[in-house]
């Protein structure tokens, strides 16, 4: 090992440069680093010694990478800059689009402002008649950017309750059911001197279900899935244990980039990280690879699965029913959003939505806010 | 403790572990750097076998804490047992003495759990603490869990701090059913293990079931890796694998073909679907894809 092993004090300097070096290149191609890990690298590579490649390869995997997606950047990265390969071309095959999904919309003198600020004020028995509630019936295919903006506030509005079940953590019980809670009742008989005169009860507690949401991005739903991505922000920072996915000709996961507090921020983030904004769907494909990697590993075991689709699907159906059959025996609800239900005569003859339909607990609209507030009651069931 | 990492490649094969490089690098880290080591990977790929093997080649005591929803700090950790101070303040007041409240909080009413035991250790030889599925705790056992992994040491109200002396070697698994907390991660080496390709997988059957023929070893090892490629819902892990050679050997199979596929499917194939796929996929064609990848 010796031959290994930092001779001197001036390689374990030589470590750490090229350490903080490496991981300014692997932050430059999107891998969060934080910190804290540099120095582990650095230590690693102390320890491994700079003699072998594998040795500076692997040090760098344990210290730097925290998920298997991250694997085929780290190697590029890796090789760019140990190897010194000029990147070969392609540094991404895919170079992320950046896409805005909020509208810009002229501010000076929105109407939304001034009368919500009325709406606050009247008293209830008001007859006035209220853009607002308007607002909240019409179909979001047909807003006009001002009447978006609006829309988003009052989506910020909206807060989600979750099913919930029975979890194995136990609570103290009010009433004296249950089982013995010994370790209060020890704590309560030291007060009468060792005499357990007051025992006390555990009973089972109460657990939120996951709720995972799975938006439809293809170019058919465009006009919803601006405000449907409002909702799933709404929905991800309001409660705990949410998950959402992006469906389009890929499955994205946007839970990280929807956690931001400010909407815009966050719905801007995840634009930026589904590449496949408004491109074609495969939901067949897209709940298979969601079924595989996430939900059956766990995800959608008990959750409530919410899925915001028009059922226009370019694949083949039967994957699709083979899918959601698959997720329907793990999940505790599957909820199909489907705002092309709202119109009249609609019936779900979509190729997908028919092959989809036999699995689906709840068949909602979901095209306006009053629908989404529908929503929200179905998801708390 | 290991000098290199070549060391502890030769060290855990000693014990009929077959690691790669990689991992043999971030459990050589991990040893030497003192830090816990996160192994994510496939079901079925040997995660909690590094930290029963690790115990076996280092000889430091194996402490296990299997995770579950609603695990808390009394099963992890420890917990106070109260039946016995129930029973020694009847014992203490029947003799008519005075109830002295200090007595009660002493470690003898203690009860340690694995996560305690390994902190407050003082063996030779540090143990090793295993903590199995770490996502399937919630979240809050996780944070808990930050806590002690980051300093070593446990405080219990009554007793006061215990720290541990010599670190325990962690290892901690996930099957990624939620993404385990940024903060923990970040404490942590971390090392996905993948399947085996064909040659390791065959060293891997050849060393846990030594007494399967070497030719259906080499078909088993085939015919396995031909199945991963075919979209399965879950593709066979190691421990399949070699279930699978096992059964075969049982039923005095020496070589792999479309009869005995099909009577031994089920123990390598756990859903009707993938089950389905393999058969439309036809065994005698697998078969003989193995038997030639084999030879």
């Amino acid at each position: 090992m010796p031959d290994r092993a930092p001779a001197t004090e001036a390689d374990a300097t030589e470590a750490e440069r090229l350490a903080v070096a490496f991981v300014r290149v692997l932050r430059g191609v999107g891998v969060d680093v934080p910190v804290g890990s540099t120095l582990h690298f650095a230590d690693a590579l102390a320890t491994v010694g700079l003699t072998t490649r594998a040795g500076v390869y692997w040090s760098g995997r344990a210290t730097l990478v925290t998920a298997p997606e991250q694997l085929a950047t780290y190697d590029r990265a890796f090789r760019a800059f140990w190897d010194c390969s000029p990147s070969s071309g392609s540094p991404t095959e895919v170079p992320p689009q950046e896409v805005v999904l909020a509208l810009d919309v002229p501010d000076a003198g929105a109407p939304g402002e001034d009368t919500e600020a009325v709406a606050a004020d009247t008293p209830v028995l008001s007859v006035r008649w209220s853009p607002r509630e308007v607002l909240r019936q019409r179909d979001f295919a047909e807003y006009t950017p001002a009447e978006f903006v609006e829309a988003r506030r009052l989506m910020t509005d909206l807060r989600l309750a979750g099913a919930v079940r029975r979890s194995r953590r136990r609570r103290p019980a009010r009433h004296g059911r249950g089982d013995p809670d010994l370790r209060r009742t020890v704590r309560r008989s030291l007060r009468a001197g060792g005499e357990p005169v007051a025992r006390a009860f555990l009973e089972p507690g109460e657990r939120t279900r996951r709720l995972v949401l799975l938006l439809d991005v293809s170019g058919s739903m465009e006009p919803y899935a601006r405000a449907f991505v409002r909702f799933l922000h709404a929905a991800v920072v309001s409660r705990g244990r949410v998950e959402a996915f992006a469906l389009g000709t890929r499955l994205t996961r946007v839970t990280r980039e929807l956690t931001s507090r400010d909407p815009d921020a966050a719905v801007r983030a995840a634009g930026r990280r589904v590449a496949d904004w408004s491109g074609g769907t495969r939901l067949g494909e897209g709940l298979h690879a969601f079924n595989d990697s996430w939900g059956v590993r766990g995800m959608a075991r008990g959750a409530v699965v919410v899925i915001f689709s028009d059922g226009w699907d370019r694949g083949d159906p039967d994957v699709l029913a083979e899918q959601m059959a698959r997720l329907s025996r793990i999940a505790h609800r599957v909820v199909w959003v489907n705002p092309l239900k709202a119109s009249p005569g609609y019936a779900p003859l979509a190729q997908g939505m028919a092959a989809a339909l036999p699995y689906v607990d709840d068949f909602v609209e979901g095209h306006s806010l009053a629908a989404l507030e529908e929503l929200t009651e179905v998801i708390a069931r | 403790m290991p000098d290199d990492v070549a060391d502890v490649v030769k060290g855990l094969a000693e014990h009929d572990y077959l690691a790669d490089e990689g991992l043999a690098t971030s459990i050589f880290l991990a040893l030497r750097l003192r830090r816990p080591l996160l192994l994510e990977g496939e079901a079925g790929v040997g995660k909690t076998e590094v930290a029963k093997v690790l115990s076996r080649w280092t000889g430091g005591e194996l402490l296990r804490v299997q995770c579950y929803e609603g695990i808390d700090a009394a099963q992890a950790v420890y917990e106070w047992d109260y039946s016995r101070q129930l029973l020694h303040l009847r014992a203490v007041e029947a003799s008519h003495e005075r109830v002295n409240e200090d007595e009660l909080y002493s470690e003898r009413f203690l009860v340690k759990r694995p996560l305690l035991r390994a902190i407050a250790s003082d063996a030779d030889v540090p143990p090793v603490l295993l903590i199995d599925e770490i996502d399937r705790a919630d979240d809050e056992f996780e944070a808990f869990l930050l806590e002690i992994l980051s300093d070593w040491s446990i405080t219990v109200p009554e007793l006061g701090v215990i720290r541990a002396s010599v670190p325990p070697v962690a290892v901690l698994t996930s099957n990624r059913t939620r993404d385990v907390h940024d903060a923990l991660k970040r404490r942590c080496l971390y090392h996905w293990i993948p399947h085996p390709d064909f040659e390791r997988e065959l060293a891997i059957v050849r060393v846990r079931a030594p007494h399967v023929p070497d030719a259906l070893a080499r078909d088993v090892a085939a015919a396995t890796e031909a199945m991963r490629g075919m979209e399965l819902y879950k593709p066979p892990g190691v421990a399949e694998t070699i279930d699978w050679a096992e059964a075969l050997a049982t039923l005095g199979a020496a070589r792999l073909d479309e009869p005995m596929i099909d009577a031994t499917l089920g123990t390598i194939l756990k859903y009707r679907e993938d089950q389905e796929r393999v058969r439309n996929h036809g065994l005698a064609e697998l078969a003989r894809t193995a038997v030639a990848r084999g030879a």
